[in-house]
């Protein structure tokens, strides 16, 4: 069970508090994006073996929506961050590469 | 391939049983294969067992990174099932359940199939709307389901309680020749079968990379040395995602882990399976006594091959509920496996943007019942170029919006 710490509220409290929301940084296509960028937009979703980023919510606490960098292989979490950002801050990349030297966030489509 | 057979038996009896020879052969790689499958569990094993069997493709590699069914094949609750809502899975569904009652024979190989009856109990109004639904498609299927009342619930299995206090049960969708069959053994029957075919099966050897040219795919890097080939299919499940990054395209799958466990062993109680999707739980018991129970999946992408505690909890609670005379049982072992889960819960089967590469993926929660549709409808597409059972599992359907939405008919269980 995961041990997760909102950043709104400061509470820290084990995975059935929260709620899982999915990939995190999504950017909705324009309206000149083609079938496939919506095909991509809707489906192809990031599935990482490895360092990920995805939406939380704090559904049986504040209730607020936030950003969590996490390991899908050994579910390390590495940080949460706030939720209106469209890549994680530096400071939770700091804490990653600290973790796991050599990744980088190229590449990414954070 | 020598047969087995009761007088086999007897007659290695004569020796001690001493001269039983490996049921599958396990060569060296070679440099160059007609086609390489990516992926030793059912559904890549029996992929090139029908390559090799119905097609004439022979000059095959099955390439497996740990161990025959050592994944998803070993892992699941060996449901077997048919009764599925959309006209395309109800075909792919029905032909692998069909292809199940004759595999033992087929494979030459004891697979226990055991078309004992699937019960899926309908514990809210609108659950027993569904069914009825799925009883109607069914029908015009040419499947064999039918929606009994909560008595006949009752007798097929005695130890339900259908007055609730939560969920009644209000009736059941009961598919009489669903069953179980033993998984391990069917990923050893079809590597038999295939080896003796000339169908090289290779484990512990895990592909690195995928190498292509303008053209579409040249070969594979594995742990064992390069390997050329024209023609590739990767059937890993919950690593699709990865192998797919390597050759170089993404997919609509995600990967999360879901969990199983069993009790410990005491006498017949349930002669069938049954499944509460309402309450999350679903059970059968083996011919070893234990009760075999499927718990609920993770919300989050997973790559460990575990489970969270919690899920555990709720399963067990649900079941409790459905099957009081449980509630003194201890828990024996429990375990997880990556499932790869798409949008609409259907899989995919077809060709990918990399011209020479197909992928056989998506099942998630449910497919080991479809190994062997599976695997002759991809040995199919892939020797003829298509296929009228896979073509509606085509990665292009999610482009199209195209859907086999299956989300309800598979709900949390399979």
């Amino acid at each position: 069970m995961l041990l997760l710490t909102c950043p709104h509220c400061g509470v820290s409290a084990e995975e059935t508090e929260f709620h899982p929301g999915g990939e995190a940084h999504l950017k909705r296509i324009g309206p000149d994006g083609d079938d496939d960028a919506f095909m991509g937009y809707l489906f192809e979703r990031r599935n990482p073996k490895g360092v990920h980023f995805e939406r939380w919510r704090h559904a049986f606490g504040c209730g607020k929506w936030f950003h969590l960098a996490r390991c899908t292989v050994t579910l390390e979490v590495f940080g949460a961050y706030r939720a209106d950002v469209h890549a994680p801050p530096a400071e939770i990349v700091e804490r990653i590469q600290a973790r796991r030297p050599g990744w980088t966030p190229e590449g990414e489509d954070a | 391939m020598a047969r087995y057979s009761v007088f086999a038996i007897a007659r290695h009896a004569a020796s001690w049983h001493q001269g039983w020879e490996k049921a599958w052969r396990s060569p060296e790689p070679k440099s160059e294969y007609d086609a390489i499958v990516i992926g030793g569990g059912g559904h890549g094993l029996a992929t090139a067992y029908y390559l090799a069997k119905n097609h004439g493709i022979r000059n095959v590699a099955v390439l497996e990174k740990s161990w025959l069914g050592g994944g998803n094949t070993g892992r699941n609750t060996t449901i077997i099932r048919s009764n599925y809502l959309r006209d395309p899975s109800a075909a792919i569904y029905e032909l692998a359940r069909g292809l199940y009652e004759t595999l033992s024979q087929e494979l030459n190989f004891n697979i226990m199939f055991s078309p004992r009856g699937v019960l899926m109990l309908a514990q809210t109004e609108h659950e027993l709307r569904a069914y009825k639904r799925t009883e109607s498609a069914n029908r015009a299927q040419g499947i064999a389901t039918e929606i009994v009342s909560p008595e006949r619930c009752r007798e097929i299995v005695p130890i339900l309680n259908v007055a609730g206090p939560r969920y009644p049960v209000l009736g059941g969708l009961w598919q009489a020749r669903g069953g179980t069959a033993r998984h391990d053994a069917v990923a050893w029957g079809y590597a038999r079968a295939a080896s003796d075919l000339g169908v090289d099966i290779i484990q512990g050897c895990e592909v690195t990379g995928i190498d292509r040219d303008a053209n579409g795919v040249t070969g594979v890097q594995t742990t064992r040395g390069p390997i050329r080939t024209r023609k590739l299919c990767i059937v890993v499940a919950g690593h699709s995602g990865v192998l797919a990054e390597m050759a170089g395209f993404r997919l609509p799958v995600e990967s999360v882990a879901l969990q199983a466990l069993v009790s410990e062993p005491i006498k017949p109680v349930i002669d069938c399976v049954v499944m509460a999707n309402t309450v999350h739980g679903y059970m059968s018991q083996s011919d070893k006594g234990e009760l075999v129970i499927g718990g609920g999946a993770d919300g989050f992408n997973n790559y460990t091959q575990r489970g969270s505690f919690q899920h555990v909890e709720e399963t067990v609670r649900a079941l409790v509920e459905t099957f009081p005379i449980i509630s003194r049982l201890r828990m024996l072992r429990q375990w997880g496996g990556i499932v790869d889960m798409t949008g609409d819960r259907s899989p995919i089967i077809g060709p990918t943007p990399v011209p020479g590469i197909w992928i056989n993926c998506g099942w998630g929660t449910g497919g080991f019942k479809a190994i062997p549709g599976s695997g002759w409808a991809t040995a199919a597409m892939i020797a003829n170029g298509e296929d009228p059972v896979a073509g509606p599992f085509g990665l292009e359907r999610f482009r199209e919006g195209r859907m086999i939405d299956e989300s309800v008919a598979a709900a949390v269980a399979h």
